[in-house]
C-alpha cells in the first residue's frame, strides 16, 4: 500500500482533517519533507524544536490536547472516574443511602466525603475530566469542520498514473468489433458511460482526459462530524437546561388537592434561573389510588402490579379535566411532567385531650418502611391540654404477629389494618422557631405514656379501624377513623429535555453515517494499446472500506455490461495481494 | 398449558440446548486439536521441502564448486530456517468434519434454545427479558445466533469452542444460580421500552462477545507474529493479526451502536418510569463506562502507536465490563435496575 500511497499523494488535500496522531493523518505537502514518512509513529515534530516562544507553547499545548492521544487517554480517565461514583451511594440518587453510609462506616466516610465521592458526578475532578474531553473535542472538531466544508466543494482528484497497484484493480479488454452492427465502443464513450454509472451511484465525477475520476461518502466524515457535535450538544443542553427547570415533591393524601405553587411543595429544587413566575398555576386533585397487587402466584404474592392515581386536573380558564397518572404514564400539564413514584397509608387519627377537646383531628401519611408497606409515622398533638402529645406509630396494612410478639405486616394491602402508637407527653418543642420534620420526633424530654421502653406506664396502644382507646392519666383518647392512600406527586419541568433527546438521535445517526458509509474513490481508465482498447478499474479506500474491492468489482462488471462487453471471468491480477483471503489458511505467509 | 408446565418445559429446553452446546463444544474442540495437527504437520513438511530444495541447490553449488567448501553447503542449510510457501495449504483451509459436526450442533442447540425462551415468554405472558435468568436465557442464545448471523459474511468458525464455551458457562450459571419462578412485571417495567432497551443491550452484548473473542485471537496472533519462532502452531490456521483485528473492530463497531441505542432508549424509559432521564443510577453509571471504553477503543484504532495488541486490550476490558456489568452490579450494586429477582 505504501506504493499506492506514494501515487496518490497530490490529492490528499480534500481527505478528512486528522489530528497528528491519526493513523490516516498525511502531513501536508510542506511539512512532508520534514517530518519523514508518515509510518514514523510520533508526527510531533514541534518537540524537535530547540526553543519555543510563549506562542509556540501554547499552540504545542494545543496540539497535544487535541491530539488522538490524549483523546484516547481522558476518554479512560473518564471510565475510571464514574467508577467510585457507582462503589458507594450518591446524594443524588440515594440520599437515605448516603445516610445510613455515614452511619455504618464513621471512620471512612469523612475521608470519601473529602473527595466527593458521595457526589461524585459533580465534583471538581469529575468534572475537569469531561470538560478537557470536551474542550479537546472541540479543537478537533473545528478545523475539521471548515476543511470538511472546503473538502466538500472540492473536485475528486486526478486520476493516478498507474491504477494497478490500487485496490481492486482490474483491466478489460474492450471488444474491438461492434455490437449488433453498431460502432466499437471509443474511449470517450466508455467514460461518459462510467461517468453516467458513478453519478448515479452518488460519485462525485471529474473527467480527466481518458479517465474519470470518482469519489463518494463525505457524509461518513459529515457523519462524524454531527456525532460528536451532539455530544456536545447533549452536555451544553444537560448543563443550560438544568438551569431553568425545578423539580419539587408533595404528598398528596387521596381527596385532597396540589395546587401548583410554591408554598404547596413539601420539598422543591429550582435550577439557577428559575423564578416563580414560572410555576403554571394548575390544581390536580387525587380522587382516588388503586394499587394491585398479585394475589396467585405464590413465590411473588404482593408484587405490585398496577399503580393508578385518579386525578381530577385544572388548568388556569378552562375546565375540570378527570385522568389517570400511572407508573409509565406520567401526566403532562401547564408544560410539567406529573410522577407517582411513591405511595403509602395515611391514618386518619382524631385526638381528644383530656379536656374532651378535640385536639387533632387529620389524614397523617406513614412512610412505607419494606415492601409489605408496614409504615411508620409521627403525630404531633401540640394543641392538647394539659399536656401537648406526640405519637410514633406503625401502621401494618396486613397485621400478623411474629414468634417474638412484634407485629408485621406480610402482604401490602389493607387485609387485616392494625396501628400501634408510642405515645409522649410533654413540650414537643414546635413553639422555639426552628423547623422540625413531621415525619421525626424528638423524644428527649418527652415523658413516655404507653409503648415499648421500660419506662413506659404502659404497652403501646393498639388499634383497629373505627376503634378508640383512653390514654393514660386522663390525657385523653386516640380514635383511629379509618385509613386512606396518599401518592408522592412528583413535579418536574425541564424546557431542554426535548433538546436532548434531539441531540440524541443526531448522536445517533452520525454514529451511523459516520462509521458504516465508506469513503472510497475509483477510477475507470481507457487505456489504447496495441490489442486494442482496454478499460481499467481500481479504487482507494479513504478509511475503513472492508467492502472496496467488491464495489470496484460491481462497477466493472455493471460498466462493461452497459457499454456491451460483457466482463470476462478470472480479471487479471497483476499481483494478488495474500491479505485478501477471506479466511483459513495464512501459512503462505 | 398451564404457566408452571410452560416454564417446565422451558428449563428441560435449555437443559436439552445445553446437552447439544456440549457436543458442538467437544467437536469444536476436536476441530482445534485438529488445526494443531494439521499446522504442525504442514510446518513440518514445509521444513523437510525446504531441506530437500536446499540439498539439490546445495548438491548442484557443490557439482558446480567440485567438491567445494563445506561451509558453503551449510550456508544453504540455513535457509531452512526461513518460513517459505507451503503449496498443499495456500488454498483456503478446508473445514474439517469436527467443525461441520460443531456448526450444525451449535445451529441445533440453538433451535432448542429458542424453543425454550419461546416456552418461558409463554409461561410468563411477556418478553423473557425481565429478571437474570431471563436476561442470562435470551442473551445467550442471541450471542449463539448473533455467531451464526457473522458466519454468514465472514468465516469466523475457529471461534465456535470460544463462542460455545462462554455461552455453556453462561446459560448454566442462569439455568442454576440464577433461576426465578415465572413472576409478574412491576409497574415500573411495564413498558415497551422493556421489549425494546433489554433486547437491544443483549444483543449489543452478543456482538461485543463475539469481538472480544476475535480480538483475544488477535492479541495471540500478533505476539506469534512478532516472535520468529512461534509457538501454537494452531493459530496458524487462523487469519493474521491484522485480518482478526480489522474483523474485531467492525464487529464492535456493530456493538457499540447498539450500545448507543441502549443508552438512549434507557434514558427515554427511565424519564417516563422514574421521572429523569439520567440520574446516575449504578446501572446507568456501568453503561456509560462501556460505552466510554468502546468510545476509547475505536479511537484507539485509529492512534499512531495503538493499533494493533494495544486496542484489542481494549476490547477486553470492554467485555470484561459488560459482563461485570451483567453480573456483579445486578446482583450486588444497589441501584433502581434491582431486576435481578434474586
Amino acid at each position: 500500500m505504501t506504493d499506492a500511497s506514494a501515487q496518490d499523494r497530490t490529492d490528499e488535500r480534500a481527505d478528512p482533517l486528522r489530528p497528528r496522531d491519526h493513523i490516516d493523518y498525511v502531513a501536508p505537502a510542506s511539512e512532508a519533507s520534514g517530518s519523514g514518512s508518515s509510518g514514523s509513529g510520533s508526527g510531533d515534530g514541534t518537540i524537535t524544536q530547540p526553543r519555543l516562544s510563549f506562542l509556540g507553547y501554547v499552540r504545542f499545548f494545543w496540539r497535544q490536547l487535541t491530539s488522538m492521544r490524549t483523546a484516547l487517554f481522558l476518554l479512560m480517565l473518564l471510565a475510571i472516574a464514574a467508577i467510585p461514583g457507582s462503589l458507594v451511594p450518591q446524594q443524588s440518587a440515594d440520599p437515605n443511602g448516603v445516610a445510613q453510609y455515614k452511619i455504618d462506616h464513621a471512620q471512612l466516610y469523612p475521608i470519601l466525603n473529602w473527595f466527593g465521592l458521595f457526589n461524585t458526578y459533580n465534583t471538581p475532578w469529575f468534572s475537569a475530566v469531561y470538560l478537557l474531553l470536551f474542550i479537546s473535542l472541540i479543537g478537533c472538531i473545528i478545523p475539521r469542520t471548515k476543511h470538511h466544508f472546503d473538502a466538500l466543494r472540492a473536485r475528486p482528484p486526478k486520476t493516478p498514473a498507474r491504477l494497478s497497484r490500487l485496490a481492486g484493480f482490474q483491466s478489460h479488454p474492450v471488444r474491438s468489433e461492434g455490437v449488433n452492427g453498431k460502432a466499437p465502443v471509443s474511449a470517450d464513450i466508455a467514460i461518459a458511460a462510467a461517468r453516467t454509472q458513478l453519478r448515479r451511484a452518488g460519485y462525485r465525477t471529474q473527467v480527466y482526459g481518458d479517465s474519470v475520476s470518482a469519489e463518494r461518502g463525505y457524509l461518513r466524515e459529515t457523519g462524524n462530524l454531527v456525532f460528536h457535535m451532539a455530544l456536545l450538544g447533549v452536555l451544553i443542553t444537560v448543563g443550560i437546561g438544568g438551569s431553568f427547570g425545578y423539580t419539587g415533591n408533595r404528598v398528596v393524601v387521596a381527596g385532597q388537592s396540589f395546587s401548583n405553587n410554591l408554598g404547596s411543595y413539601d420539598s422543591f429544587n429550582p435550577g439557577r434561573w428559575f423564578t416563580a413566575s414560572q410555576l403554571a398555576p394548575y390544581n390536580i386533585r387525587v380522587d382516588k389510588f388503586v394499587a394491585k397487587y398479585e394475589t396467585k402466584i405464590a413465590s411473588s404474592l404482593g408484587t405490585p402490579l398496577d399503580y393508578t392515581a385518579y386525578v381530577t386536573t385544572q388548568e388556569q380558564g378552562q375546565k375540570e379535566k378527570k385522568t389517570t397518572i400511572k407508573v409509565n404514564h406520567p401526566l403532562d400539564i401547564g408544560g410539567t411532567q406529573v410522577y407517582v413514584l411513591g405511595n403509602g397509608y395515611a391514618v386518619d387519627v382524631t385526638v381528644r385531650d383530656g379536656q374532651g377537646n378535640v385536639a387533632f383531628k387529620d389524614e397523617v401519611p406513614f412512610l412505607p418502611q419494606d415492601a409489605n408497606l408496614t409504615s411508620l409515622g409521627v403525630i404531633k398533638v401540640p394543641d392538647a391540654l394539659p399536656q401537648q402529645l406526640g405519637m410514633i406509630g406503625f401502621f401494618y396494612p396486613s397485621a400478623t404477629p411474629l414468634s417474638t410478639g412484634a407485629l408485621t405486616s406480610n402482604y401490602p394491602d389493607t387485609i387485616n389494618p392494625e396501628l400501634t402508637l408510642d405515645v409522649y407527653a410533654g413540650d414537643l418543642g414546635l413553639n422555639d422557631g426552628v423547623p422540625k420534620s413531621v415525619y421525626t420526633l424528638n423524644t428527649d424530654g418527652l415523658k413516655p405514656i404507653a409503648g415499648t421502653t421500660s419506662k413506659a406506664e404502659e404497652k403501646p396502644i393498639t388499634l383497629k379501624p373505627g376503634e378508640t382507646v383512653k390514654l393514660p392519666d386522663g390525657l385523653g383518647s386516640v380514635e383511629f377513623t379509618g385509613v386512606k392512600r396518599f401518592v408522592s406527586l412528583d413535579i418536574h419541568h425541564d424546557p431542554s429535555q426535548v433538546y436532548v433527546l434531539i441531540f440524541a438521535v443526531l448522536i445517533v445517526l452520525g454514529l451511523l453515517t459516520g462509521l458504516f458509509i465508506p469513503r472510497r474513490r475509483v477510477w475507470v481508465k481507457a487505456v489504447s494499446g496495441p490489442n486494442g482498447l482496454s478499460l481499467e478499474y481500481a479504487g482507494l479506500a479513504r478509511g475503513e472500506d472492508p467492502t472496496l474491492e467488491r464495489a470496484v468489482d460491481d462497477l466493472a462488471k455493471r460498466h462493461l455490461a452497459m457499454i456491451g462487453s460483457p466482463k470476462q471471468n478470472t480479471p487479471p491480477h497483476p499481483e494478488p495481494r495474500p491479505e485478501k483471503a477471506d479466511d483459513g489458511s495464512r501459512l503462505s505467509q | 398449558m398451564t404457566s408452571a408446565e410452560l416454564s417446565t418445559y422451558c428449563l428441560y429446553a435449555a437443559y436439552s440446548a445445553m446437552a447439544i452446546y456440549v457436543i458442538s463444544f467437544i467437536a469444536f474442540a476436536l476441530d482445534l486439536a485438529k488445526r494443531s495437527g494439521d499446522a504442525q504437520m504442514a510446518a513440518t513438511a514445509a521444513l523437510k521441502a525446504q531441506a530437500v530444495q536446499a540439498k539439490a541447490r546445495a548438491g548442484a553449488v557443490l557439482e558446480m564448486a567440485g567438491g567445494g567448501s563445506p561451509a558453503y553447503g551449510s550456508g544453504g542449510g540455513v535457509a531452512v530456517l526461513e518460513r517459505t510457501d507451503v503449496p498443499s495449504l495456500e488454498a483456503p483451509r478446508k473445514s474439517s468434519k469436527f467443525e461441520r459436526i460443531g456448526m450444525s450442533m451449535m445451529a441445533l442447540g440453538l433451535v432448542v434454545h429458542i424453543v425454550s425462551v419461546v416456552f418461558r415468554g409463554l409461561a410468563a405472558g411477556r418478553v423473557p427479558w425481565a429478571n437474570m435468568f431471563e436476561f442470562g436465557l435470551t442473551g445467550t442464545a442471541l450471542i449463539v445466533a448473533m455467531f451464526l448471523v457473522v458466519n454468514l459474511f465472514v468465516n469466523v468458525k475457529y471461534l465456535g469452542a470460544y463462542v460455545m464455551g462462554l455461552n455453556l458457562i453462561l446459560l448454566g450459571v442462569a439455568v442454576v444460580n440464577f433461576y426465578v419462578a415465572v413472576s409478574p412485571l412491576v409497574p415500573a417495567l411495564q413498558s415497551y421500552w422493556l421489549v425494546i432497551h433489554v433486547f437491544v443491550a443483549c444483543l449489543g452484548t452478543a456482538f461485543f462477545a463475539i469481538a472480544a473473542g476475535l480480538s483475544a485471537a488477535q492479541i495471540v496472533q500478533a505476539r506469534r507474529e512478532m516472535s520468529k519462532n512461534a509457538g501454537i502452531k494452531l493459530f496458524d490456521t487462523l487469519p493474521g493479526a491484522d485480518r482478526l483485528e480489522d474483523l474485531a473492530y467492525r464487529i464492535a463497531l456493530v456493538g457499540f451502536v447498539l450500545w448507543t441505542f441502549t443508552l438512549i432508549a434507557g434514558a427515554v424509559w427511565a424519564e417516563k418510569a422514574w421521572g429523569r432521564y439520567w440520574g446516575w443510577d449504578t446501572k446507568e453509571v456501568w453503561t456509560f463506562i462501556i460505552w466510554v471504553i468502546y468510545a476509547g477503543y475505536i479511537h484507539a484504532r485509529a492512534t499512531r502507536g495503538w493499533r494493533g495488541a494495544r486496542s484489542s486490550y481494549l476490547s477486553l476490558v470492554g467485555f470484561a465490563a459488560v459482563m461485570f456489568n451483567f453480573s456483579v452490579v445486578n446482583l450486588f450494586f444497589k441501584g433502581l435496575h434491582a431486576y435481578s429477582g434474586l
